[in-house]
């Protein structure tokens, strides 16, 4: 009985194909719509956690920072030293590994070529605690950094800035009043939302502080690793309390600095790209009501307008329920077909979209999403379309074999 | 054993706001099987009325109606569905066939909700089709025929679950006069395979072919006629 009736709600509504597209418009549209939306944001925080996951759960983040606003206002000098790192390093159980990092902006000169760079003073654990490799040549080794020799790694980006050969290895820089010897090019990483992420210069930490002073060494940022990933929380814990205690700060000041976790970041995004999912979701259902309705209007005029049909059918012997299924299927049948365009809109537009968006880094549907899609369709067809049918199934025969 | 038809009886009051219309008052008619009987009389004399009960499309106010010596009055609209589905045949005079299926689909429509499986039903379709001289028509729609193509259409769909009894209610009045011969023949045809056909019409020449006339008038038995007795099979 639901194949006979599934091949009768196709037959009729391939019959009135324009009618039955334009009533399912609004399915299509709002499937259409969030399929197209969760696409772009999926693609865009897969990237990101991508990113983010390439870091290490075992990643932790400590930065100098005043906090905005009267808070703020209750501290002196907000200041961060190597020895601050050193100290965590030495005292944390949970730390085992501590990669200071200064950053200072500077004009990078080759030959006749100028750019400006961040460049970054960091020291020779940073690539593993980064995940993060030259492609050729070699990072730093201890001995750049106890002697504070000038030697500088490159970012990918930053060959063909400056238009240096492909392997530039032994090249000398002018970095600011600076001149150094490039004995590394890092490993390309892309770009990430119109960021270009191999533009920078990299230096030995102690090379830094020796240039730049005070300016760069009480602003020292740490990139930190913690020995097991599970315990991330209580590291950032240890983390803040040893800082306060090393800085003296009392129980009414904020801390002077912020400790970041990889999860933290995660987090996020995570809130970031389910809030515009969440967003989408509530348009989606008011596309979908509208939708329903438009099929519940149509349904109405399609049992108005077979009338004598029910009644034929009513007097060969259709019970309540035959009727009753024939409409609802119908009726799901159509809501269905839209879904199923709906998503096909959806994927094409996404990855329209995500093309022609300079840096978006691609579309990607998550398979719940068509499920999703699939389960709402056929549910707003259900709904809507169970009062028409009930209306057909409780029509009079010797009245519907009557009408004209 | 049992007549096909008993009424006994039988009212149906419809209620029109302040006053009640008597579509029926009172009518208790017998019919056996294998009888070919016309109901006859003019508009608003309750022979639809009557050919509504008898069909089971609807059910009487008050009186007693015995299909088979089964009660039907008192049944709920789906117990009259199954009853129709399985004991009925409509013949109609607007023919009332589906307008998008083809003459097989229209044919096996009561299959269908009989729960015949499909191999059987098509089977069957073809048959009816063939035995009304529509062999060669089996896929054509509806606005693809004739009305004689189309009623016969009807015929074999009422034919095809193998009914009691035949109903048909004015079965040429949208036929010309040669067609609507072609379609009495095959009642008679029927008739003389001993099926039961009650015919309604307000056409004198249709009714005498009828083995008997039973004419209505306010609802009413007006009279209950034989034509030739010899002509009454099996009763």
């Amino acid at each position: 009985m639901i194949l006979e009736n599934l091949g009768l709600a196709l037959r009729s509504l391939w019959a009135h194909k324009m009618r039955s597209f334009l009533t399912t418009l609004g399915i299509i549209i709002g499937v259409g719509a969030v399929i197209t939306v969760v696409s772009l944001v999926q693609g865009f925080s897969q990237v990101i956690t991508r990113e983010i996951e390439g870091l290490g759960a075992n990643s932790i983040i400590v930065e100098p920072n005043r906090p905005p606003g009267k808070e703020g206002e209750k501290l002196a000098r907000v200041e961060m030293t190597l020895e601050d790192g050193e100290a965590v390093l030495a005292a944390s159980r949970y730390v085992d590994a501590v990669a200071p990092l200064v950053q200072n902006f500077e004009k990078v000169k080759a030959g006749e070529e100028v750019a400006q760079y961040p460049v970054l003073g960091t020291t020779p654990i940073f690539q593993d605690l980064r995940n993060y490799y030259v492609e050729q040549g070699r990072f730093f080794a201890a001995v750049d950094e106890r002697e504070r020799q000038n030697v500088c790694v490159l970012g990918h980006g930053v060959l063909k800035d400056l238009k240096l050969p492909a392997n530039p290895l032994g090249r000398e820089l002018a970095i600011g009043a600076q001149s150094f010897r490039v004995v590394g090019v890092m490993e390309p990483k892309g770009q990430l939302l119109g960021q270009d992420l191999d533009k920078f210069v990299m230096i030995p930490f102690g090379t830094a502080v020796g240039i730049y002073g005070d300016t760069v060494a009480k602003k020292v940022a740490f990139l930190m690793h913690v020995r097991d990933a599970a315990q991330t929380t209580q590291a950032k814990d240890e983390i803040s309390d040893l800082l306060r205690i090393r800085h003296r700060l009392r129980f009414d000041q904020p801390n002077d600095f912020e400790v970041t976790t990889q999860n933290q970041i995660l987090e996020t995004v995570t809130k970031f790209s389910n809030g515009i999912t969440y967003v989408v979701a509530g348009v989606t259902a008011i596309a979908l009501l509208v939708g329903g309705i438009g099929i519940m209007n149509i349904m109405l005029v399609s049992v108005t307008e077979r009338t004598r049909e029910i009644g034929v059918r009513k007097a060969v012997g259709a019970r309540r329920s035959h009727i009753l299924s024939q409409f609802v299927i119908e009726a799901v049948v159509l809501a269905l077909c839209g879904g199923v365009l709906g998503i096909g809109l959806g994927v094409g537009l996404g990855a329209l979209i995500a093309a022609a968006i300079p840096n978006w880094p691609g579309s990607y549907v998550p398979l719940w999403a068509t499920v999703l899609s699939f389960g709402f369709s056929s549910a707003v067809g259900l709904f809507f379309g169970i009062y028409p049918a009930a209306k057909a199934a409780r029509l009079d025969p010797i009245e519907s074999l009557r009408y004209e | 054993m049992p007549a096909l038809i008993e009424i006994q009886d039988v009212h149906k009051v419809y209620d029109m706001g302040d006053d009640k219309v008597r579509a029926l008052d009172g009518v208790s008619l017998v019919i056996q099987e294998g009888e070919y009987v016309a109901i006859m009389g003019p508009s608003g004399s309750g022979k639809s009325t009557l050919m509504n009960l008898i069909g089971c499309l609807d059910t009487p106010t008050a009186g007693s109606y015995k299909l088979k010596g089964t009660e039907v009055a008192g049944m709920t609209d789906d117990e009259l569905a199954a009853i129709r589905n399985g004991e009925i045949g409509f013949i109609f005079q607007t023919f009332n066939l589906l307008p998008r299926s083809d003459a097989v689909q229209n044919v096996e429509l009561p299959l269908v909700y009989a729960g015949v499986p499909r191999r059987e039903r098509r089977d069957r379709a073809q048959e009816a089709l063939k035995s009304v001289g529509l062999g060669d028509r089996m896929h054509h729609r509806p606005n693809e025929m004739s009305g004689g193509q189309r009623q016969r259409v009807a015929v074999a769909r009422a034919l095809v679950n193998r009914p009691s009894i035949l109903m048909a209610d004015e079965p040429t009045g949208n036929l010309d006069s040669k067609t609507g011969e072609e379609i009495m023949n095959l009642m008679d045809q029927l008739h003389a395979q001993g099926r039961t056909i009650i015919l309604v019409t307000h056409e004198e020449d249709l009714a005498l072919r009828a083995a008997r006339v039973v004419r209505l008038r306010d609802g009413r038995v007006l009279s209950d006629v034989r034509n030739t007795p010899m002509a009454v099979g099996g009763a």
